[in-house]
């Protein structure tokens, strides 16, 4: 039995968005920019699909661009502004949290002379407004913030930084690759001037992403070529995957409502009984403000790089920290920014459900891994000394 | 002590993954055969790859040799990755850097400041590969880690302890490397490779169709660029923070005579010839590296013969500590020509060694490693 609780990392395509994409790749294979009829069915096609991820989020069709992906989608919106200003001293506020797409970008913005605030976080893993609200300075021109984290699904106050933004009239990104098909989105409401998604988060394909961009919002392009997008993003369009995006976004809206309470009955079903049938166990984060689908708990004395290749031997697929290059596992910078040490944030496992998991494959789950749990604390010595320390 | 640890059968009662073995992958031709050899004798097998020295750490080394021949350089790590698809066992890279640099890194380049000449391959092999990265295997279940070495371990019946041997093929035996493996470690150890010849495993290579099994090997130290470990040390120690080892100092004779300056003694080790920067009429060597005093002292080759040495950390293996003097041949570098002497166990960890005839260029930090025939009795490290 496989058991995939790895959908923070990717989701499988819901058959609804492969039979969607599916006419898109050999028969309606036109390019959207050709003037000829099989480019309009094309066109038709990324219009459609426009439409519905605006309609995921509350903006115009005109406010999308269609991106590879949730990290270009970040890095458009973050060099594309920055380059934008015509300021002389730029000033960049983040979190300490970020996914690498903004983290990584905002080093690069560093390197290229832009100052960067990375405001931390609570022990809850939820940043306070009033923290971004003090790192404003006049030459502040962005503002960045996920909405919920990855890795322990804390969800930001987006709306109340909205409004900070709002009042210092700076612009205001957030990225939501992890809460789209999680948390009801919309821009004017969580008063964003700019938002990242990624198809394959929500049961899309892997490749494709959207930045919203309010209108009105100068964005300087960051690779050039044609005319597509509106002059924001060059490239002919990924019609099948924009495509795949349009139905996911799609599917997120419209299941939400069905998905949500769902997939947190069969997470919190899972966290309760981890935590009543294996020792020293903790949840990472704040566990009220958090995504339906995700836990991350730490078990003391047992690594986590261990515990999740031991996990994926007997079937259940979940995750620790980030994978560095060579697929190796380095220590989370989310954990060590709420305040666990390097060994706890080594022990700690994130176990993330989707639309396809099922209560039988919890089941199992709550039997398996416990068990893993076990024969690893039982073999190392962490464990002892995380024993007899208590 | 214990005489002989738990069998490794005890645990595969509760080893629910059913993995047997898990294979220490380096992406190399050796270790990457003994995957393919286990996967086609139907063994259940598990690769794992370690992460141990992130190389853009030091990013001014980066120009130094060919980036392919380096420790845990991506290209290993996909070869290594390439031969699990293509054999289609589980794989997976596991990090071990932190251990890596407290167990290997440091004690390497603190050797060298105190004038020793380290081997960094025994410092990982006894604190890593066969201790994390043991606990690791076992820790998903697999009771035994089999690795690409040439030597071999023989249980002997009669004493129920696990025996080091040498590689069947002399030229490639690194059994030298291997004399802190420790009973418990020895017997959940495989080196399938120990009865084969490098052409044969080439050979095996080649028939199984291992994916890398054209590729060259190398011979450095994993983690240093080019061999240049000079530059190493001194990038690491910049990128600590530390104070770089004092540059220059006096070059003396072993009569105390002044001949020249050197460029700090990190740079040398005993029974160096070259890089000395001064000429004499006849072959001049290090004979002793004089933290103490800054002092590297030379002479002729006759300076730098010794009858014996103490070492430290002393492991036995077929038997515990002896009791009385052990006649034993003793390696004193890798690739030396071991040479009789008689060794007898000072203290609980210390030995001293005694020649039959005086060892040329005795160099503290490397390992003096005792043979009865193709048995390793033990070893430990030259003070």
């Amino acid at each position: 039995m496989s058991i995939y609780l790895d959908h923070n990392a990717t989701t499988p395509v819901d058959p609804r968005v492969l039979d969607a994409m599916l006419p898109h790749f050999a028969g309606a294979f036109g390019n959207a920019s050709s003037i000829h009829s099989a480019g309009q069915q094309a066109r038709a096609a990324v219009d459609a699909a426009r439409d519905s991820v605006a309609g995921l989020i509350g903006a115009k069709p005109a406010e999308i661009v269609f991106t590879s992906g949730g990290t270009e989608a970040d890095n458009l919106a973050l060099l594309g502004i920055v380059a934008a200003s015509a300021t002389p001293r730029k000033h960049v506020i983040t979190t300490a949290i970020e996914h690498h797409a903004v983290l990584n970008t905002c080093q690069q913005l560093e390197k290229q002379g832009t100052d960067v605030t990375f405001v931390d976080v609570g022990s809850n893993g939820i940043v306070d407004p009033e923290d971004v609200r003090r790192a404003l300075r006049p030459e502040t021109i962005l503002i960045s913030v996920m909405h919920a984290n990855n890795e322990i699904g804390t969800i930001q106050p987006i709306a109340e930084i909205g409004r900070i933004a709002a009042e210092a009239d700076v612009y205001f990104h957030c990225d939501a690759v992890q809460s789209a098909g999680k948390l009801p989105l919309d821009v004017n409401r969580l008063g964003v001037d700019l938002l990242s998604l990624s198809a394959h988060k929500i049961c899309g394909p892997k490749g494709v992403g959207a930045l919203y961009v309010r209108s009105g919002t100068p964005l300087a392009p960051q690779t050039f070529g044609g005319h597509h997008e509106r002059d924001r993003r060059p490239g002919t369009e990924n019609v099948p995957g924009i495509v795949g995006l349009g139905k996911a976004a799609e599917l997120a809206r419209t299941r939400l409502n069905e998905d949500s309470p769902r997939v947190a009955a069969l997470r919190d079903r899972l966290e309760a009984a981890l935590l009543a049938s294996i020792s020293m166990v903790r949840v990472n984060g704040d566990r009220k403000r958090r995504v339906a689908n995700t836990t991350n708990l730490a078990f003391s004395g047992a690594g986590g790089e261990a515990l999740v290749i031991a996990l994926d031997l007997v079937g259940v697929a979940c995750s620790t920290g980030a994978a560095c290059s060579s697929g190796a596992v380095e220590p989370s910078h989310v954990l060590t920014a709420i305040g666990l040490s390097h060994d706890e944030a080594r022990s700690s496992l994130r176990f993330s459900l989707g639309r396809t998991t099922t209560a039988e494959e919890i089941d199992e789950a709550i039997a398996t891994i416990p068990r893993a749990v076990e024969r690893l604390r039982s073999l190392s010595p962490l464990a002892t000394s995380a024993v007899t320390a208590r | 002590m214990n005489p002989m640890p738990a069998p490794a059968h005890t645990e595969s009662a509760h080893a629910a993954s059913g993995i047997a073995v898990a294979v220490a992958m380096s992406g190399g031709v050796d270790s990457s055969t003994v995957a393919a050899m286990l996967h086609d004798r139907g063994q259940s097998i598990v690769g794992l790859t370690m992460q141990l020295w992130n190389q853009r750490r030091l990013p001014q080394l980066q120009g130094d040799g060919p980036a392919q021949h380096r420790c845990c350089s991506l290209d290993d790590v996909y070869d290594a990755r390439r031969v699990a698809e293509h054999f289609g066992f589980p794989f997976y890279v596991v990090n071990f850097e932190r251990e890596f640099e407290q167990t290997v890194i440091r004690p390497f380049v603190g050797d060298y400041l105190e004038g020793r000449t380290p081997i960094p391959c025994t410092l990982c092999n006894n604190h890593v590969k066969f201790d994390q990265l043991l606990l690791t295997a076992r820790q998903i279940g697999a009771g035994k880690i089999a690795t690409g070495h040439y030597a071999r371990v023989r249980r002997n019946g009669e004493t129920g302890r696990y025996e080091l041997l040498c590689a069947r093929d002399e030229s490639k035996d690194q059994s030298y490397f291997l004399f802190g493996l420790t009973q418990e470690q020895l017997a959940r150890t495989e080196f399938p490779l120990g009865e084969l010849t490098k052409q044969e495993v080439r050979e095996i290579a080649r028939r199984l169709a291992v994916p890398v099994a054209e590729k060259p090997e190398s011979q450095e130290i994993c983690f240093v660029p080019a061999g240049n470990y000079v530059r190493f040390i001194e990038g690491y120690l910049q990128e600590q923070g530390s104070a770089l080892p004092a540059d220059s100092g006096e070059i003396v004779s072993v009569s105390g005579e002044i001949l020249g300056r050197h460029n700090g003694l990190h740079h040398y080790t005993v029974g160096q010839r070259r890089g000395l920067g001064f000429a004499t009429g006849r072959p001049v060597y290090v004979v002793e590296i004089d933290r103490a005093r800054n002092r590297l002292i030379v002479g002729e080759d006759g300076d730098l013969r010794r009858a014996a040495c103490e070492v430290r950390d002393v492991n036995w293996i077929p038997f515990e500590r002896p009791g009385a003097p052990v006649s034993a041949r003793v390696r004193i570098r890798n690739r030396h020509e071991p040479a009789e002497a008689k060794v007898e166990a000072t203290g609980e960890t210390t030995a001293r060694v005694t020649f039959r005839q005086p060892q040329r260029a005795i160099t503290p930090g490397q390992a003096a490693v005792f043979y009865s025939g193709e048995r390793v009795l033990g070893g430990g490290w030259i003070r």
